[in-house]
């Protein structure tokens, strides 16, 4: 065998992600403007619910919408068009997540001096989004009735990551065996931190409580 | 795909260790990959193949895996315990009172470049 040096790293491989994330908190916080990281599996209902939450904030706070797709822009043309709300689409690439990099160079796109929040939709997805920091200011994530109710204990480090946990889609809730209590409970295992919101994004039940925990967040930052 | 991501990130940090270092070629990467890390080792494997031999600098380096086993500690009875059997509950004393101490992991350990 040939002979070889080795070079000790020690370093992982998140350590420089996480160092763009918190350089783009800075940013933001001087900038004034509050970016939401918005988690969860596909079809859980992240457009249908931004749709709602922005027609109540619309008037009230200078909103962007910036999309995350593997390959399509369907969400953020859905946005524009029910909400009228500067939207924009980012490309992955084929990667699962973002990273703060890619959010950076989203931001780019958009007029920060004129907006106080910016929703991120992330990539579908329980697992890669919750290991990389976007540089958010809060992460939030929708959970819906017909995933179970067991979802905070075989993805926890999503529930771990998160600020706040909406559970959509109540109106099915008679057909599923969920049972709210118990997913709260297995949330505040996970994260006795995170705020849970029930919410119907089809009939707009509980949305308005999702649009002031974000006013009220909104404010908190600027202050 | 969540593989393929973090082989990004290997490459990058490679890149700039190797420029650090004066190395123009990389024969090995040596990873820790922590049991509960949700790296899956064969993708991980599979997804640098690929991307490494793209780059000049690692092309046919190999990919080295030392899996780190995951252990949590019971704040509530002060033992350990293994997390993949265990989970949240501490099988000592039934507290979920319990936090990981290793085993997240995805950690470029050293790389080695051939003796000149
Ligand atoms: N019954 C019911 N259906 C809902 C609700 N919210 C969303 N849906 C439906 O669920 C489907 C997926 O909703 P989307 O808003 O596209 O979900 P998404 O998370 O943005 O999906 P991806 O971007 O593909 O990951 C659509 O058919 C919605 O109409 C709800 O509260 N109740
Ligand atoms: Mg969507
Ligand atoms: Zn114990």
């Amino acid at each position: 065998m040939d002979e070889v040096k080795v070079i000790e790293i020690k370093k992982s491989v998140f350590a420089d992600n996480q160092q763009d994330a918190d350089a783009l908190r800075k940013e933001l916080k001087t900038k004034g403007v509050f970016l939401l990281n918005l988690m969860s599996s596909p079809g859980s209902g992240k457009t249908t619910t931004l749709i709602r939450t922005l027609n109540l904030l619309k008037d009230k706070v200078r909103v962007a919408v910036m999309e995350a797709d593997i390959d399509s822009d369907v969400d953020a043309v859905k946005i524009r068009r029910a909400t009228g709300i500067p939207s924009i689409q980012l490309h992955t690439g084929g990667m699962c997540h973002l990273d703060a990099e890619m959010t950076r160079q989203g931001l780019d796109n958009l007029s920060l001096e004129e907006t106080d929040l910016v929703i991120l939709e992330n990539v579908g997805n329980l697992v890669c989004p919750a290991e990389f920091d976007t540089g958010a200011v809060a992460n939030a994530m929708i959970l819906s009735v017909p995933e179970g109710d067991d979802k905070p204990l075989k993805y926890p480090l999503m529930f771990s990551v998160c600020d706040l946990v909406l559970i959509n889609k109540t109106d099915v809730l008679p057909y599923f065996d969920f049972n709210p209590d118990k997913c709260r409970e297995y949330i505040r295992m996970r994260n006795p931190k995170a705020r849970v919101i029930p919410i119907c994004a089809r009939t707009g039940e509980g949305v308005e409580a999702f649009a002031d925990w974000l006013l009220e967040q909104i404010h908190l930052w600027k202050h | 795909m969540h593989e393929l991501g973090i082989v990004f990130y290997i490459i990058r940090d490679v890149k700039k260790a190797a420029e650090e270092n004066g190395v123009e070629k990389v024969s090995a990467v040596v990873m820790n990959i922590g049991e509960v890390s949700t790296v899956i080792p064969d993708y991980l494997g599979d997804c640098w193949r690929w991307a490494a031999d793209k780059e000049p600098l690692l092309k046919g380096c190999q990919l080295k895996i030392l899996p780190v086993p995951a252990v949590s500690y019971c704040g509530d009875c002060g033992k350990e315990f293994g997390t993949v059997a265990h989970g949240k509950t501490c099988p000592h004393c039934g507290s979920v009172n319990t936090w990981l101490l290793r085993g997240n992991e995805v950690e470029i350990k050293e790389i080695e470049v051939p003796a000149d």
